[in-house]
């Protein structure tokens, strides 16, 4: 399972990459893509949306089922993929490139070093699997 | 179908879980004469005496009496063709399946109708339709403020007012503001303020009857960034221009007059036809074609993520089935009449509903006018509106259905006709209403 060490990971699968002048990008790892199958449809948030760690900011449905996308960290949403409207495929196929959902212009950067490292994420997923 | 019903261990269970002692605990705020009141009910009736009973009871009805009843339930004709397809054994259940995709026939009527409803709204989208008209209203308000993240409703008060009782109900728990556009001269203005709106509700033809200018308040709607939601008697759109064409978001509507009978006042069917841009947001059940493993044509539950046994408490509705026989006889009954028929009814309607205001006109009363209408109109009287239907029914005719002081006409009533109004029925009200002692010169003007 691809879980690239220049990230960071949530516990519910969502992942962050570094930070640019303060903006992460957020998406969901190989895994939860794997785990939901197909992807179907994708409803985003909107630019400009404040939001909370923890908050459900985005869904992603697949052929199986529908599942919350929670915000990892505080902040607000800066950007959104779009494209995804209209090629939700993209998150299966590519879910560290093409396939990520939004922009994060996070309040506190430090906040990020909370989350898990791929390590221990890739130990949450064989837990999970 | 069966039915496991809960053992006493899962019993036993959830209320651990829960920290409840027993399942009556549960309804301990619900005041106990409520909760399991007395009965007053007659000594049971063997076979004879019980059909004795219903046949005497039968007797009494006096469905057949003229009528001129409406506000959004109106009698039409319903060829037998309808009722003899519709009454079917393998159709008569009042719900769509709950595995959906063993009853293929069930499915493939949905989907007709589904594509009966998209063609008489000029909108892409119906879904397998909802519990009635008022319900849909609401639900179209909850839609929109899903789609816009707004929490201001606008709605013209020329939507029924039952209508409007069942959005306020609905919007009562959420933090929603439900703001009331005055009629000006029984049509609807275009409202001044509609900054912050998720939608503008207006319905056509109003419940005063009169047609409203559909486009200008779609556009105003569209202005502000709200969507259009237009509550429209599907009878009408046979001749009026459609929702989709009005530049509309949501069609929503009652659906009796498309061919389910009065039944005392339900059970109807509403519908709820949206957008493309809408479909993820749009509640209920929705029936799709596909094609299964050997290539043959069939139908599927589709964007079924949307609902309750998917999204839980994350649904876009709560609604979870349907008056799937009512709709299914409605769908029965357009495939029936067709296209051309529908146009003769709904002009019909607009005739018979013209020549009877022109002859109460007539006849000294005084109908209220402002503009073109459809099946309706309302028309000022000498008494409690209320009063006046009760002393009509006992002379026979059914008529005069009360308008809220809301509307500032004073005591008024509603008449409607239908294209199966006749010129005996006419003089049947007439006579009915000088019968009553209801005269044109006691009218108080105001």
């Amino acid at each position: 399972m691809d879980i690239p060490d220049t990230l960071r990971y949530a516990r519910s699968h969502e992942w962050v990459s570094q930070p640019e002048d303060g903006v992460v990008t957020v998406g969901i790892s190989a895994f939860a893509q794997d785990q939901l199958g197909d992807v179907v449809f994708v409803e985003l948030p909107a630019v400009g949306d404040e939001v909370a760690a923890g908050d459900a900011v985005a869904v992603v449905e697949s052929v199986k089922t529908a599942s919350d996308i929670y915000a990892p960290l505080t902040g607000t949403i800066t950007a959104v993929n779009d494209a995804l409207e209209n090629a939700p495929e993209r998150i299966n196929e590519a879910p560290y490139e093409d396939g990520w959902l939004f922009r994060l212009q996070v309040d506190d950067p430090a906040a990020r070093e909370g989350l898990l490292d791929a390590d221990a994420y890739r130990a949450v997923c064989e837990e999970e699997a | 179908m069966r039915y496991a019903p809960h053992t006493e261990e899962d019993v036993r269970r959830a209320l651990d879980a829960i920290g409840a002692a027993s399942v009556g605990e549960l309804f301990a705020d619900v005041p106990a004469e409520l909760l399991d009141p007395e009965l007053d009910l007659p000594e049971p009736m063997d076979e004879v005496a019980l059909m004795d009973h219903l046949q005497a009871l039968a007797a009494r009805d006096d469905a057949r009496s003229p009528s001129f009843l409406g506000g959004g339930v109106r009698r039409h004709f319903l060829p037998a063709v309808t009722r003899h397809l519709a009454m079917q054994s393998e159709f008569v259940t009042a719900y769509t399946p709950y595995q959906p995709e063993v009853s293929q026939g069930v499915l493939q009527a949905t989907f007709e109708y589904q594509t009966i409803m998209s063609e008489l709204t000029g909108l892409p989208v119906s879904n397998a339709s909802m519990y009635d008209g008022a319900s849909a209203v609401a639900e179209a308000a909850l839609l929109a403020m899903r789609a816009t993240r707004r929490d201001r409703i606008v709605v013209s008060r020329g939507v029924h007012p039952e209508s409007r009782e069942v959005l306020e109900t609905y919007l009562h728990a959420l933090d929603a503001e439900i703001v009331v556009v005055d009629l000006d001269d029984l049509a609807t203005p275009v409202p001044g303020d509609l900054d912050g709106a998720a939608a503008l509700i207006v319905q056509n033809p109003n419940h005063l009857g009169r047609l409203e200018t559909m486009d200008a308040l779609a556009d105003a709607a569209h202005a502000a960034g709200a969507l259009f939601v237009s509550v429209v008697d599907p009878l009408s759109l046979a001749i009026l221009r459609t929702p989709g064409e009005v530049g509309a978001d949501i069609a929503v509507g009652e659906g009796q007059p498309l061919g389910v009978p009065l039944q005392y006042g339900g059970p109807h069917f509403g519908f709820m036809v949206v957008t493309e841009a809408l479909v993820r947001q749009l509640p209920g059940r929705l029936v799709g074609e596909t094609r299964d493993v050997d290539g043959r044509r069939g139908f599927v539950l589709t964007l079924q993520a949307r609902e309750q046994h998917i999204r839980r408490g994350k649904a876009k509705s709560n609604i979870c089935s349907n008056h799937q026989l009512a709709a299914l006889m409605a769908t029965v009954n357009v495939a029936a009449l067709g296209p051309h028929g529908l146009r003769e009814m709904a002009e019909g309607t607009v005739r018979n509903a013209h020549a009877l205001a022109d002859r109460l006109e007539g006849e000294g009363y005084e109908v209220v006018r402002s503009g073109p209408f459809f099946a309706e109109f309302p028309m000022r009287v000498s008494r409690d509106p209320r009063a006046l239907r009760r002393d009509l029914q006992r002379a026979g005719v059914r008529a005069g259905l009360p308008l809220p002081p809301e509307y500032g006409l004073g005591d008024a009533v509603l008449i409607t006709a239908t294209e199966l109004t006749r010129p005996a029925d006419v003089d049947a009200l007439l006579a009915a209403l000088r019968a009553v002692g209801e005269r044109p010169e006691e009218v108080a003007h105001g």
